[in-house]
Order: structure tokens, then C-alpha cells, then sequence
């Protein structure tokens, strides 16, 4: 354990790793010191918060530094007078940097403002909405990522077989369809127009959770995984395809394996990592597509929350959830390069 | 949509890039390119010539009954407010295509700029842009646009401009990877070495050698930007509150789905039939483009 890592770091010195060549030419010490990737984790976090740092520079730049939130709430017909007090009350009277500085200020110490429209605390408004999203996030992500995995391996397995090229087609053609069409086009197919077996929307009555409403689950939940699937499906069969034509799928099979014991144990591994970063854009994409998808189903989450708070010029809302929403993103991104490094033994042993 | 494409992204061409017209003439004679194009034309032609044959104006009442289906004189119903739903449909499409086209070149032009130049520069200008980029896709694309909207309100320039930005990282990302090999090729050096203004390299070396590549995310980019100003305009965000477009044929017939479903049946199809072509399209190219010989026969 000792000397190994150094021995097989230093041999594959040429080819770069994602985490940048800073990383590579780190001296192991003898002593049983920290798992390197513990390194790793620690410089994606701050690169993170880093990014989001900059998010929160764009988002209040986009909703404070270049119009005018006061006559954005207040409308045209706004007085001069009633201009200013709610200038004075959102603190937009005073320079930019400190506005900049307060807000930041606020959302370190959990304090996420008032909302416009309500006049409550964005944080109790929002409490209930953050757990519906991620409940729905939660299942079609649970549906999807086996689903994909599943569909592209078979499909590679399969390749240029009826089922390969038939989900060749399907996957390009809902790849393409915006998921608003996506659940507008469900919703007319099993609620409304041609049958009538599933709610068009899901009731969640307050105090309840969407978990009280399975029925009305199951559409929304279906055109996320239908947006979602495509993708990872893709990539999971142009990686298990490239898995199965190396050395040593080949050499597991000469050794006489069967064939279940090479794929499962074999190529299976290998091809998922590549995949986890796209699992992951796609989940994070997740974040992004629950914008328009709740909406369609009219459910109570972040995601309509957003619609709403920006259609009511709600900016404090719109500021909170926005940073939700990205660093949802970032998390999720994080997430995917830690379990590429972990799944992938030739990069964990580089770190 | 964020299209995501295994033979697009991040994958610089392995041989040496085919010429564009090859390309495109390879991408012909497959099934699903030629499909694609004669949707495209179909979607396209509504949406270009529609208006010359719209029975009604897009904003004229009929005198029926707001959410009436079909009826003599309206050919598929009234919308929910007593306007004719194929008039509307007709009429729906131009903007929409507009929209999508001025955001993908916006974004493409600035997205290839500054892919070229990261590419050529190297080091640490490189890091600096693409970080920036990265600081971009930290956002739903969606939501980028939405986050502008609120206290700017809805424009048709700030909608270009807002779905354009969010095409930049994208388009920027895969201009480098496939412009890098190319930066290290000898002509490159050889242009340098003659003095060769620095713009010139970039637009008149370079770029002639990515093309194939970019005209896959172009029309990814292109795909992606109808779904996204669809989709801002069915949230709710217009310009033009009662204009005929069909996302806000869409947003404002929604509730009356279950009694006249034609108004929003006839939009959401328009729309999905036209993202489905150029996905094809798209999809067409990239195979042709990596060379469909390389996806046959790997064996």
C-alpha cells in the first residue's frame, strides 16, 4: 500500500486526468496519510463554491444591477412617490455593491428575504415547494437512470439488431421534443382528449405531500423520465460498445467466462463511467426541466414557484430559487466526478 | 433541451475532417436526414406561408362561442376567446421561427469566436474563457432566461438575446475541442510565419476546418433554442400577450384542453413535428460526419 500508488502514478504521468495536471505529480507519503481522492473532493468543493460565487454575481446583476425591480413590481402606472418608497424598502437606494453585499450577506446566514407577493419570508414559502421538486426529481431520477442503463447496455448488446435500431429512432425523436410538448402531449393522450385514465394535474392540498397524490404523479414523473432517458440511454451504448470491443472483455471471454459474468462483472463497470457525468447533467438538467414541467401539471415545487415569482416580478423569490436551482446543479455536477473518479480504477489510482 | 450528442461533443475528429459538402451530400442519403428535411419543409412552410392562407386574421373575432370546436367557418374551433384556432395556427409560426434562428446564429457566432480564440491563444486565456463558459452552464438554460425576464420583462430582443447566451458555452465548447488538433497543424504555423493578421487565421484557416462539426451544433443549437422560446412563451412570457405564436396558443387555450383540445393540439404538434426534424437533421449530419463506415463496421 505503501509504495504502490506512487509506482503506478508515476507510469501513467502522460495522459491527463479531469481534475487538471496540478494533481498528478503529487509525492505519496509513507505514513498512512488521507485517501488522496479526499484531495480531489476538497478542490471540487471549493471550485464550486467558487462557481456559485459567480452565479450569485449574474443573478443579482440580472434582477437588480440592470433594470428596475421597483417599476418592474409596480407596473406603469407607479407614482413617483410610491417609486421611492419601495426603493427605500428593497433597499434600492443605496450603491450596488452594497445591495450585492447584503443580499450575499443574508443568504450565507440562511436568510433568504421577503417575498413581494406574499409578504412572508422566501424561506417558509419556499420550504414545502424544495421538498415536492425533490420528491419528483428523487422518483423519475429512481425510474430513469436504471431504465437508461438498462436500454443502452441491451442495445449495445444487440447491435444493429432490430431493438438497437428501433431505440436508435425512439430516443433521437424524444431527444429532440421539448419536455413541455413532451407533457402536453401526455396529458392530451391520457387525461383530457383520447382516454381519460390519469389526471391532467396533481393536487397537492397544503399540508399534504405529492406522495398523497400517486395518480397524479405518474404523468409528470413519465415526461421526465421520457426527457431524461434519451440521453443517457445514447451514451451508456456508445460506452458498453466500446467496453466490448477492448482487451480485456476479449480476454474474459477467452478465459471462458460466460458471457453473463463478462458483462455483469466485467464490462458493465467499466462502461458506467463514463456515464455517471451524463447521468448527472441530466439530473442537474432535471433541475432546469422541472421549471416548465411542473408548470404543465400545475405542481406545487420550486419549479412553478420560479414561473410564478418571475410572472409576479416576485424578485426576492425569484433571486432565492434561482440560486437553489443552480447550486442543485453544481452539487449534482460534483457528484458525477466523484463517482467517475471512484468507479473508474485507472483514474482513482492517478490522484 | 440540452441535446446532448455522443458523436458531437467533445470528440475531436479522429481523421482528417471531411469537406462540409461531402458531408452534407453523405447526410442526404440517409433515411433519417431526408425525413427530417421534408418535415423541416413542411413545419417551415406553415410557418413561413401560413398567414397568405389564413381564412381569418389572427386577431379577428367570429362571433362563435369562445372554446366552440369545429364549426362551418372555423375549421377547427374557436379559441378561448371566440378567435379562429387555424387562422391563429397559420399565423403562429413565423415568430417563433424567427426567434429560434436570431438566438441560434447569435449564439453560434459568438460561441465559435470565442472557441477559436481559446483554442488559438491556449494557456491561460483558454482557462479563463472556458471557466466562464462553465459559469454559464451552471444555469438551467431555462432558467437563465427566466432569472433576465423578471425585472426586464419579456422582449423579443432580450428573449434573443437570453436563449442566444445560453447556446454560447455549448457552441464555444465544441468549437475548441475540434478546432485544438487543428491549431497544431503547419499551415497554421505557416500563416503565422508570413504575417498573416491573427483574425484572419482564426475566420480563414481555422474555421474552414470545423465546419462539420459545428454544422451538427448548429443544428443541435437550433433544435434546442425552438424548444426553449417555445417553452418562454408557454410559460407565459410574450411580447405580444394576445399575438398569434404557438406557444401562447398553447399557453392560453391549456386550461380549455378537455372541451376544444385543438388549440393546443395543433401548436404542440407544429412545434414537436419541427423539433423532431431538425433533430434528425442534426443527428443525419453527425453521422455522416464521423463517417458512417466508422459506425458500421467496427468489427
Amino acid at each position: 500500500m505503501a509504495s504502490g500508488p506512487s509506482g503506478s502514478a508515476s507510469a501513467e504521468l502522460t495522459t491527463p486526468t479531469p481534475g487538471g495536471p496540478a494533481i498528478q505529480a503529487r509525492p505519496v507519503s509513507s505514513a498512512p496519510a488521507v485517501s488522496p481522492i479526499w484531495g480531489f473532493i476538497g478542490r471540487r468543493i471549493l471550485l464550486g463554491i467558487l462557481v456559485l460565487f459567480l452565479v450569485s454575481i449574474v443573478v443579482f446583476l440580472a434582477t437588480q444591477g440592470l433594470g428596475d425591480p421597483a417599476r418592474a413590481i409596480l407596473g406603469r402606472s407607479a407614482t413617483p412617490a410610491s417609486l421611492a418608497a419601495l426603493r427605500a424598502q428593497l433597499h434600492l437606494d443605496r450603491p450596488l455593491i452594497v445591495q450585492y453585499l447584503t443580499w450575499v450577506g443574508g443568504l450565507v446566514h440562511g436568510d433568504l428575504g421577503t417575498s413581494l407577493a406574499a409578504q412572508e419570508p422566501v424561506a417558509t414559502l419556499i420550504k414545502d415547494k424544495v421538498v415536492n421538486s425533490a420528491f419528483l426529481v428523487l422518483i423519475a431520477g429512481g425510474i430513469s437512470i436504471p431504465l437508461s442503463i438498462a436500454i443502452g447496455s441491451y442495445a449495445a448488446l444487440r447491435r444493429d439488431k432490430a431493438f438497437d435500431v428501433a431505440m436508435s429512432l425512439i430516443t433521437l425523436v424524444f431527444a429532440a421534443l421539448p419536455e413541455f410538448v413532451v407533457g402536453v402531449l401526455l396529458v392530451v393522450l391520457f387525461a383530457t382528449t383520447v382516454l381519460h385514465v390519469l389526471p391532467a394535474v396533481t393536487l397537492i392540498p397544503p399540508g399534504a405531500g405529492p406522495w398523497d397524490d400517486l395518480q397524479g404523479l405518474v404523468l409528470p414523473v413519465l415526461t421526465l423520465v421520457l426527457a431524461v432517458t434519451p440521453y443517457v440511454a445514447r451514451i451508456m451504448r456508445a460506452s458498453m460498445i466500446e467496453v466490448l470491443e477492448s482487451d480485456y472483455v476479449e480476454m474474459a471471454r477467452l478465459k471462458g467466462l460466460p458471457e453473463r459474468v463478462v458483462i455483469i462483472r466485467h464490462a458493465l463497470p467499466n462502461a458506467l463511467g463514463p456515464t455517471f457525468q451524463v447521468i448527472a447533467l441530466n439530473l442537474a438538467y432535471l433541475a432546469g426541466g422541472i421549471i416548465v414541467i411542473e408548470y404543465v401539471f400545475n405542481y406545487g415545487g420550486i419549479g412553478s414557484g420560479l414561473r410564478d415569482g418571475v410572472f409576479n416580478h416576485d424578485i426576492p423569490v425569484v433571486q432565492a430559487l434561482a440560486m437553489l436551482i443552480a447550486g442543485l446543479y453544481i452539487v449534482l455536477n460534483l457528484l458525477a466526478d466523484v463517482a467517475t473518479i471512484l468507479v473508474t480504477p485507472k483514474l482513482r489510482t492517478r490522484l | 433541451m440540452s441535446v446532448y450528442n455522443p458523436l458531437a461533443t467533445n470528440e475531436p475528429p479522429l481523421v482528417q475532417p471531411r469537406k462540409p459538402s461531402g458531408v452534407l451530400r453523405n447526410a442526404l442519403t440517409l433515411g433519417r436526414t431526408r425525413v427530417g428535411l421534408a418535415l423541416l419543409v413542411l413545419v417551415a412552410g406553415v410557418a413561413v406561408f401560413g398567414p397568405l392562407f389564413a381564412p381569418h386574421g389572427p386577431q379577428d373575432y367570429l362571433g362563435l362561442l369562445p372554446n366552440k370546436g369545429p364549426a362551418p367557418g372555423a375549421l377547427f374551433g374557436t379559441d378561448h376567446i371566440g378567435q379562429d384556432v387555424w387562422s391563429r395556427f397559420l399565423d403562429g409560426g413565423r415568430e417563433i421561427l424567427f426567434l429560434a434562428l436570431a438566438s441560434t446564429i447569435l449564439g453560434l457566432a459568438i460561441g465559435i469566436a470565442i472557441g477559436l480564440f481559446a483554442a488559438y491563444t491556449k494557456g491561460a486565456t483558454d482557462d479563463v474563457l472556458m471557466r466562464g463558459m462553465d459559469v454559464i452552464l451552471a444555469f438551467p438554460s431555462i432558467m437563465l432566461a427566466l432569472v433576465v425576464i423578471a425585472t426586464l420583462g419579456p422582449s423579443y430582443w432580450l428573449i434573443i438575446l437570453a436563449v442566444g447566451l445560453t447556446n454560447i458555452p455549448r457552441a464555444a465548447r465544441v468549437t475548441r475541442a475540434a478546432a485544438q488538433p487543428i491549431v497544431e497543424r503547419d499551415f497554421v504555423g505557416a500563416a503565422e510565419a508570413i504575417g498573416v493578421p491573427r483574425w484572419k487565421i482564426l475566420f480563414g484557416e481555422i474555421l474552414p476546418n470545423v465546419l462539420s462539426p459545428l454544422m451538427v451544433e448548429g443544428s443541435l443549437r437550433l433544435t434546442y433554442s425552438i424548444g426553449l422560446i417555445a417553452a418562454i412563451a408557454f410559460l407565459g412570457f410574450t411580447p405580444n400577450p394576445n399575438g398569434a405564436d404557438w406557444g401562447v396558443m398553447i399557453q392560453e387555450n391549456y386550461i380549455a384542453l378537455s372541451v376544444q383540445p385543438w388549440g393546443v393540439v395543433l401548436p404542440v404538434l407544429a412545434i414537436a413535428l419541427l423539433t423532431m426534424a431538425t433533430g434528425m437533421i442534426g443527428d443525419g449530419i453527425a453521422r455522416a460526419a464521423a463517417g458512417i463506415d466508422r459506425l458500421r463496421s467496427a468489427e
